[in-house]
């Protein structure tokens, strides 16, 4: 049976919904009080690391989680380009207002109204937060904040330190958190995975962790549990994510009963470098922030494959500044690389291979010289020519889309709780803020919104008003869960098959790229259910594996992830498959436009899906949270 | 296997130390890979040993990785010699295999210092790195406290040194390459970051005082300006940050 979810929404004006839902909800009193609460925190990224920070400064006890050696090395730490807030400080008509609308158009109108506002009002504070604790944003020479432009906007909101970003957040994360473990208000567990909750009367109380180095599995209860473990795009094998990021925390708490939303929202990032061969393990992201500057074209004639030096301007083709001439290279990232795809399927590509355009600076360094583009991009050039071998301010860059990130996720209300009591999901890992397509610039924003002001506030919300009973590890609940972790493991290393982990997650891949990847139509994804079904039934029949649970092995490690992705990846196909239209990074190939823009269909699926895990090889069941425009009025989503 | 740079594949022969975890001493084991394209990461060519190793049933070679893009810190290894291998400012995964010969011989040992001992192959503990940053590589300002971001104006040149310093990676890299084993690049770029902002001035004397102790106590030896340490940085981290913490230092004994 279809259940529509409540998603908590409080009542009242949109732009005061957040302060009003605070003043109604109960407090914990500092000192002993928050002391007595223990928070189990799963992930040490900007969401993660960001709210055990702040609950360990507001007094809680929290214990921390990651799967690195070190938390200043969760995936976060990756991001380049910058972050998004509404300061105006640029005078260009900037406000809370037009963040919250420039997002949710961004998302093609499959976001909560609620959830997206209260981001955008956060994100002032945040900036504020990072530059007080020592963050060194980007600043012009009269010694103020500077800011660039990201796709989708018209204005220029994005702070940014040089191209690495997401690591100096993250370094001003992992500092405050480093301040907590020393004033012993949080407890760090690195090289801990998380491999499954523990409910106990409907409630989260618990997880059960295997200690990477020794395979030690152990028992932690908590009064309540977060989970900030990313998103899921390694489903593709192939994708710009650590090799390590991984889906297991959110999809063993999916088979513990919370839902899953929007699976088939992903977002394949228009600008990494291409595939180069079938050894590749990542597609390196270059940063979004590079199409302020580059110019992206393709020859104008199919198959053409002369160096782009030897290629005159008359010959080439500008498709997005031709196509798109108001937001030009800087569309959003699902137009952008949708429309890479166009032009390649038509034959037209760089000269490396079929899969490949150009991302140009020529006319950046002509006009601002190339002092000044070095300063901007100097360590993704570098780190573009390590890979490549070729200079981008002689020769231009060749890119292509690459799976990056994860709209969807565990469903959450305006609390950000799941549909289980007392776990709550923040950042990449739920689904709520960036609907079906998400803007450059805004991942930052939302880890550390949920990190430093949501987290701390709706969990505390929740201690202060519910009823718990006292639950330790001797639980009955916390023996079953852990023989089910143990068992599984058992089942792994008992199958002694022929295959590597690598291959089949490879093939794995191979099938989400080409049939639920950047188009989709009926036919590839009811192929790709099948395909995923029998590649799980390889997995547990043929799956080659040496060493032991009791000791350090990676590969492992590496199977227990893929035996998770093996379910997810079918569930974004049967997701993708019930979506019968195209909206953001869900393009079904059945409903696009004559001009071949997204058609979208608000009549029938202006809802979240929010699946129910059915068991193992059985189907899963749906149930919709509709969502309701107060404030913006949907529209056909247009970027010419 | 191929690739699309119309170069040869080659065959890579290397000798790996093996090391059992709670074992006291390990050794070199010989493997080889054939079929190396030369654009292929050395991580990579990794990756297809350890499938090898797997379908003869032996164990895979554990090593530290994760981001593959030289951003996180997590890889780390010896290369022929030297940490992350002889290309200059880059990481152990950004090594492609273009700068081998084909039939060359590759050695890879863990990092070794005092301070990170080996857990397994060529994984090593560098908890000590966050224990030096617990003493005050921070700035003590609690979520809800902080003024209007353009409150604080720094100077482009000062934000340019600052994030300079702080594009460290914590891989440990220096320490390996340091013939004292010293973490001196590695603190004085947390604690000059700081010198640089106005943010950092309240505790700047607590801070260059507790993080020197701590490196000491973790026992890492003295910086004798070698400059090894800068020369592997796979960020290039320059050591007159070392220069600035001795500043920083001295002048908070004085202060006491």
């Amino acid at each position: 049976m279809t259940r529509i979810l409540d998603a908590k929404i409080p009542g009242g004006p949109l732009a005061d919904k957040w302060d009003t839902h605070m003043m109604d909800s109960p407090l914990v009193a500092p000192g002993g009080n928050r002391r007595k609460f223990k928070i189990i925190v799963v992930g040490t990224g900007l969401a993660g690391g960001g709210a055990a920070a702040t609950l360990g400064e507001l007094g809680y006890n929290v214990l921390n989680f990651c799967i690195q050696d070190t938390p200043r090395r969760a995936h976060s730490v990756a991001a380049q380009g910058g972050i998004n807030a509404a300061k105006n400080y640029q005078n260009d008509d900037d406000s809370v207002f037009r963040l919250f609308y420039d997002t949710i158009k961004g998302g093609d109108y499959r976001s909560r109204e609620a959830n997206t506002y209260r981001l955008a009002q956060l994100s002032g504070g945040i900036i504020d937060q990072c530059v007080a604790m020592g963050v060194p944003f980007a600043r012009e020479y009269g010694g103020t904040l500077a800011n660039r432009s990201f796709g989708g906007v018209q204005v220029s909101r994005t702070f940014y330190a040089r191209g690495i970003t997401g690591q100096q957040l993250l370094l001003g994360v992992y500092s405050a958190l480093s301040r907590q473990v020393a004033a012993g208000t949080v407890k760090m567990y690195p090289r801990h995975e998380m491999l499954d909750l523990v409910v106990v009367d409907g409630k989260a109380r618990g997880i059960i962790v295997r200690e990477l180095i020794t395979g030690e599995i152990k028992r932690y209860d908590a009064d309540a549990v977060v989970l900030a473990t990313g998103g899921y795009s390694p489903v593709f094998y192939l994708s710009t994510n650590a090799v390590n990021s991984n889906a297991t925390a959110i999809w063993r708490a999916h088979r513990r009963g919370a839902l899953f939303s929007n699976p088939c929202y992903t977002q394949i990032h228009p600008t990494a470098v291409p595939h180069l061969g079938d050894y590749q393990s990542k597609l390196p992201l270059m940063s979004e922030s590079l199409r302020n500057d580059g110019r992206v074209w393709v020859p104008k004639k199919a198959g053409d494959k002369r160096a782009p030096g030897q290629i005159p301007e008359n010959e080439r083709d500008y498709y997005l500044e031709r196509r798109y001439p108001a937001f030009g290279n800087l569309v959003p990232r699902d137009i952008a690389a949708r429309a890479a795809k166009v032009e390649c399927d038509a034959g037209k590509s760089a000269y490396h291979s079929d899969q490949s355009v150009y991302l140009d600076f020529a006319e950046a360094i002509g006009r601002l010289g190339k002092d000044v583009v070095k300063d901007r991009y100097g360590n993704l050039f570098s780190m573009y020519e390590e890979i490549i071998g070729d200079n981008p301010y002689d020769t231009p860059m060749m890119i292509y889309p690459a799976p990056h990130y994860t709209m969807g996720g565990l469903w959450v209300d305006y609390n950000l709780q799941s549909t289980i009591e007392g776990l709550f999901v923040a950042g990449e890992a739920n689904f709520s803020d960036h609907g079906a397509n998400r803007l450059g610039a805004s991942a930052l924003m939302q880890g550390l919104a949920d990190g430093y002001f949501v987290v701390p506030r709706v969990v505390a919300n929740y201690l202060a008003g519910a009823k718990l009973d006292p639950v330790t590890t001797d639980n009955d609940a916390f023996g079953a869960v852990e023989n089910d972790v143990r068992e599984n493991f058992q089942r792994l290393l008992n199958i002694k098959g022929e295959r590597t982990v690598r291959e089949i997650h490879w093939d794995l891949g191979r099938t989400m790229w080409n049939n639920v990847g950047m188009a989709r139509n009926r036919e590839g994804l009811t192929s790709a259910i099948e395909t995923i079904g029998k590649l799980r039934g390889e997995f547990w029949q043929n799956l080659a594996l040496t060493g032991t649970d009791k000791d350090l092995n990676k590969q492992l490690e590496q199977a227990n992830r893929l035996s998770d992705y093996l379910e997810l990846g079918e569930l974004m196909a049967r997701d993708a498959l019930m979506r019968e239209e195209s909206c953001g990074g869900h393009f079904r190939e059945e409903h696009q436009e004559a001009d071949g823009e997204a058609k979208r269909d608000d009549k029938n699926f202006m809802f979240v899906s929010a699946w129910e895990y059915g068991g193992e090889n059985k189907e899963p069941t749906m149930h919709k949270e509709d969502l309701v425009f107060e404030e913006v009025v949907p529209k056909t989503r247009s970027y010419k | 296997m191929s690739d699309n740079s119309g170069q040869n594949s080659m065959t890579i022969h290397l000798k790996i130390w093996r090391q059992a975890r709670g074992e006291a001493n390990g050794r070199f084991v010989d493997y080889t890979v054939g079929n190396v394209p030369p654009l292929m990461s050395f991580l990579e060519m990794l990756d297809v040993l350890n499938e090898d190793l797997v379908k003869k049933g032996e164990e895979a070679v554990e090593f530290d990785n994760d981001c593959r893009e030289g951003i996180c810190g997590t890889c780390g290894m010896i290369i022929n010699g030297v940490a992350h291998g002889s290309h200059a400012g880059t990481t152990t995964c950004e090594v492609r295999m273009r700068s081998f010969k084909d039939g060359e011989t590759i050695t890879l040992e863990p990092f070794r210092a005092g301070p990170f001992p080996i857990i397994k192959d060529l994984i090593v503990d560098r908890d000590a790195f966050d224990r030096i940053q617990g003493k005050g590589g921070f700035v003590s300002s609690n979520v809800g406290s902080a003024p209007d971001g353009n409150a604080f104006m720094v100077p482009k040149e000062a934000a340019d040194n600052a994030i300079d310093a702080a594009a460290c990676i914590g891989c440990g890299a220096c320490v390996a390459a340091c013939p004292n084993a010293s973490a001196s690049l590695f603190v004085s770029a947390k604690i000059s970051q700081f010198s640089w902002l106005p943010q950092g001035d309240p505790e700047r004397t607590r801070r260059a005082l507790l993080m020197v102790e701590q490196m000491d106590a973790e026992g890492f030896g003295d910086c004798s300006n070698h400059g090894e340490c800068e020369a592997v940085c796979p960020k290039e981290i320059s050591i007159q940050n070392i220069a600035r913490m001795r500043r920083e230092f001295l002048k908070a004994a004085i202060k006491g």
